[in-house]
């Protein structure tokens, strides 16, 4: 039992990272309909960056957050601009190829400059605990759920209290009537791309503390993130963010129950099974049969 | 019968085309015998045969399924599981495994694929590739059969070294050859129709009486098991399987890149997006080894197709000869549809 | 006589928004009734909810004398009932022949014959003839016009040889002069004994050719009998004109 709550506080402090990281990407869904396939490897290349920032100056991984939330949010922008506009109403399914091969792009270059060793990013930090109860809490972890819960409050907060919000609400449930309205809405998705790559930059900067990761591992991310996604409806943040929670504590209870290996699998069984329940997925609207 | 592809009218050179292209499988290594070429060759094919596979489901029904390593890589491992573990032995006979390998998987998907196929666009492609993701963890821990990140060696037949590409480029041929007379046989028939039409706009199809699930799961199955004899015909060739090998993201990416470059929708457009991009993909794996310049490449080659050539090679030539032919026609019938000069679609006459 | 479709106490939800509400209404056979009401009154949602293409929350539907239970397009197609959309739906990659050919309902071992067979494209041939589309038979749908469009739709549907025809809008965004042809088509069908349930905002069109009208307003008819019944209902009037 003790094992079980431990692998449960574990597994809700990494959920969390993991709700930062698919909430992105739901908002990018949300806008745009387009899959970016490219979140993982985000999130691996501002691991990278902020494995930069700390080793050669020293920068605290959770201050490299700063400047690295701004500079993803200009790259995912940029990606949206040059790439994705002519493609996501015409085809989706376009896009979320060419975000593929992107991020597979993207793994060869980063394979380039920092080479296939995996790293991790071990500021002095790294290994405090606390312990609450007669269970423990990692340091690393819990300032990194405390920072998921920042920037997700935030991107709430955008989403409900600003004018920028209400585009981008609008965007995501009508975008021929948000264009009627005058809401730009090439420049909300432009937006939205960016703040979901965000996303990717402020927990890629903490996940490389947590993870050992090279360029190969995005696809255990992106197969996480995916499974994430589909689990929580696609565009729903809120579905997003449950699910993230129990991929979280699923895998993490597996891992120390039964074994690591096991651990992502776990959750695949998890959401095939609730998709021969819901094929729409926890909080997704109905999709078949939609006209 | 629909040869080149949609845009295409009927002409008596289908069969012709068909002799011509077996033809060419047949003398192919004969002409070009050395051991880099034939190696070559055989890769060529299998992708070639990947990506017409991936086109009924990916072009025809128009789903975008990114999961065929999945397919590939259970093809793979039951072809090293039965060599190693069956003792089917060595020499000609693992290749007889290849077919009960395609039948099997096809049927094995059926669950599966019914629960995948309730779902659409993204969600589709994003579940896919998840199955994949899910057939890679067996690989990597049912040990007692897959023997998990070692791999599986497969024994290396004993075929004269001066021919060993032989065997391997022809089994490579006829898998091909078949997986092309399946595509067409889809194509001409009222499956093809169907699944065309589940392309075009599937909730209206599901309103005319087109039973959408069957031929969706149809042609799924067809696709699969397809996918998997080459990859048992892989594994024998390579000798030797490994999960991050066997069953490979980028497999499935490029059956799907040299589909586009070709032609989705058509007949032959996969062949030929193989016949072009497999040989540069090998000069990169030889010249850089399978390394990040060349995943850049890949990507970049990806990006190139997609922005510069988004209908694919064959429409777009085809749509030229055509306006072509027409300009002559409507020289002699001026009172033509000006309509009819916009490419008909190819009927089966 | 018993009714060829039944509906009775149809509801749906949309979040908190009722879309249908205890809806009920008979279709006699042979009718060449309309579905009419103010904008947002629930009618594209029941033409959805009674062909099967958005499940209902509550409610019995019957087609032919027999209860459908979880009705499904596929099936209520083969059972003889039909349905156009309000955006003109063609499959833009088929020809204008496959379109047609398309439509025409088999046993599944009848995927194995061949993409246009010369009994369908014969029948086929024949449709688009009527409809004045035979020309462009080997043109790529989406390369017609939206009127042409319209017609196909309405071809394609025939092809199923239906009992009930569910049009939605027939004459929306089409000129003058192609709503006289489809009106044509409309009652040569009915002449032949199919029977119809159209969706339009156009009255005049209704008025000249609809009986009976069933008005619909905030999920649940309010009113049904001949035209100008209809046409006199206080209620009607009411739900028009807003309160």
């Amino acid at each position: 039992m003790h094992l079980i709550v431990q692998a449960t506080i574990g597994g809700i402090l990494i959920g969390g990272v993991y709700a930062l990281l698919a909430s992105g990407q739901a908002m990018i869904f949300g806008v745009t309909r387009t899959v970016n396939f490219a979140q993982a490897i985000f999130a691996i290349l501002s691991a990278y960056l902020s494995y930069t920032l700390f080793s050669d100056f020293g920068v605290d991984p959770f201050l490299s957050v700063l400047v690295l939330v701004p500079t993803m949010f200009a790259f995912g922008s940029a990606i949206y601009i040059v790439f994705l506009r002519r493609l996501t109403r015409s085809g989706a399914e376009l896009a979320l190829l060419v975000l593929y091969a992107m991020a597979i792009g993207i793994q060869g270059t980063l394979d380039y400059f920092y080479k296939t060793n995996t790293r991790v990013i071990s500021p002095g930090y790294t290994n405090h605990s606390w312990t609450v109860g007669g269970y423990q809490i990692s340091e690393v972890r819990l300032f990194a759920f405390l920072l998921a819960v920042v920037v997700l409050g935030s991107l709430h907060a955008i989403r409900q209290h600003t004018k920028l919000g209400r585009a981008l609400r609008a965007t995501a449930q009508n975008p021929t009537a948000a264009q009627l309205l005058g809401v730009n809405v090439e420049r909300v998705s432009a937006i939205a791309m960016g703040l979901g790559v965000a996303t990717a930059g402020a927990a890629g900067a903490v996940f490389g503390m947590v993870v050992p990761f090279n360029g190969n591992s995005q696809y255990d991310l992106l197969s996480k993130l995916l499974s994430i996604s589909v689990l929580g409806g696609m565009a729903s943040m809120p579905g997003t963010i449950v699910a993230a929670v129990i991929l979280g504590v699923v895998e993490s209870v597996v891992a120390a129950k039964i074994s690591p290996d096991w651990s992502a699998f776990s959750f695949l069984v998890v959401l095939f099974a609730v998709l021969t329940v819901r094929p729409q997925g926890l909080f997704g609207r109905r999709l078949r049969g939609a006209l | 019968m629909t040869w080149l592809g949609r845009e295409s009218r009927t002409r008596p050179g289908g069969a012709l085309q068909a002799f011509a292209f077996l033809g060419a499988l047949a003398v192919l290594p004969v002409v070009m015998g050395r051991h880099w070429q034939v190696n070559l060759l055989v890769f060529t094919l299998m992708y070639a045969g990947l990506a017409s596979a991936w086109n009924l489901v990916g072009g025809y029904a128009g789903y975008a399924a990114l999961g065929h390593g999945a397919f590939f890589g259970i093809g793979a491992y039951a072809m090293a599981i039965g060599t190693t573990h069956l003792g089917v032995g060595t020499g000609y006979r693992p290749f007889l495994l290849v077919l009960p390998i395609a039948v099997g998987t096809a049927l094995a998907v059926v669950p599966i694929a019914r629960l995948l196929l309730r779902t659409r666009a993204a969600t589709f492609a994003v579940l896919s590739i998840t199955v994949m993701f899910m057939v890679q963890t067996f690989a990597y821990n049912i040990r007692s059969l897959t023997h998990g990140s070692q791999g599986i060696a497969v024994p290396v037949p004993p075929f004269p070294f001066t021919t060993f590409e032989r065997p391997f480029y022809y089994a490579m041929a006829i898998l091909l050859a078949l997986t092309v007379a399946v595509c067409w046989a889809v194509r001409s028939s009222q499956l093809g129709l169907a699944l065309n039409a589940v392309r075009d706009d599937e909730d209206r199809a599901r309103g005319l009486g087109v039973q959408t699930e069957l031929v969706k799961l149809i042609a799924f199955s067809l696709s699969a098991g397809l996918t998997a004899a080459f990859g048992a015909v892989w594994a024998y060739y390579i000798s030797y399987v490994f999960p991050g090998f066997a069953i490979d993201p980028l497999l499935s990416l490029g059956a799907i890149l040299m589909a586009f470059l070709g032609g989705r929708h058509t007949l032959w457009g996969p062949v030929v997006g193989a016949a072009l991009i497999v040989p540069a993909q090998q000069y990169f794996a030889y010249r850089y080894g399978a390394s990040h310049l060349y995943l850049i490449a890949y990507a970049a080659l990806f990006l190139i197709v997609i922005y510069l050539l988004p209908d694919g090679i064959l429409p777009s030539t085809t749509q030229r000869l055509n306006r072509l032919r027409t300009r002559s026609r409507a020289r002699t019938t001026p009172d033509l549809l000006p309509m009819e000069a916009l490419n008909p679609r190819g009927e089966s006459e | 006589m018993s009714a060829l479709l039944a509906v009775e106490g149809l509801t749906k939800t949309f979040g908190g928004i009722v879309a249908l509400d205890q809806c009920s209404f008979e279709i006699a056979p042979g009718s060449l009734a309309a579905l009419i009401g103010p904008n947002g009154s629930g009618k594209t949602t029941a033409f959805n909810v009674i062909t099967g293409y958005q499940p209902a929350d509550a409610g019995r539907l019957s087609f032919g004398g027999r209860v459908v239970r979880r009705p499904d397009p596929c099936r209520l197609q083969r059972l003889g009932m039909a349905r156009t959309f309000q955006q003109a739906r063609v499959f833009p990659g088929l020809s204008v022949l496959e379109n047609v050919v398309l439509a025409h309902h088999q046993p599944w071992h009848a995927l194995l014959r061949r993409r246009v067979s010369v009994t369908d494209r014969r029948r086929a041939e024949d449709l688009l003839g009527e409809f004045g589309l035979a020309a462009h038979s080997h043109v790529p749908a989406g390369m017609l016009s939206y009127g042409q469009r319209k017609l196909l739709e309405f071809a394609s549907v025939l092809m199923g040889e239906p009992t009930l025809i569910l049009l939605d809008e027939p004459t929306a965004g089409v000129n003058p002069v192609m709503v006289d042809t489809i009106e044509h088509h409309i009652r040569r069908c009915h002449g032949e004994g199919v029977s119809f349930l159209i969706v339009e905002h156009e009255m005049s069109f209704v008025m000249r050719l609809c009986d009976p009208v069933i008005v619909l307003d905030r999920g649940r008819p309010i009113a049904c009998g001949a035209p100008q019944e209809v046409q006199n209902d206080r209620s009607v009037l009411d739900a028009y004109l807003g309160d």
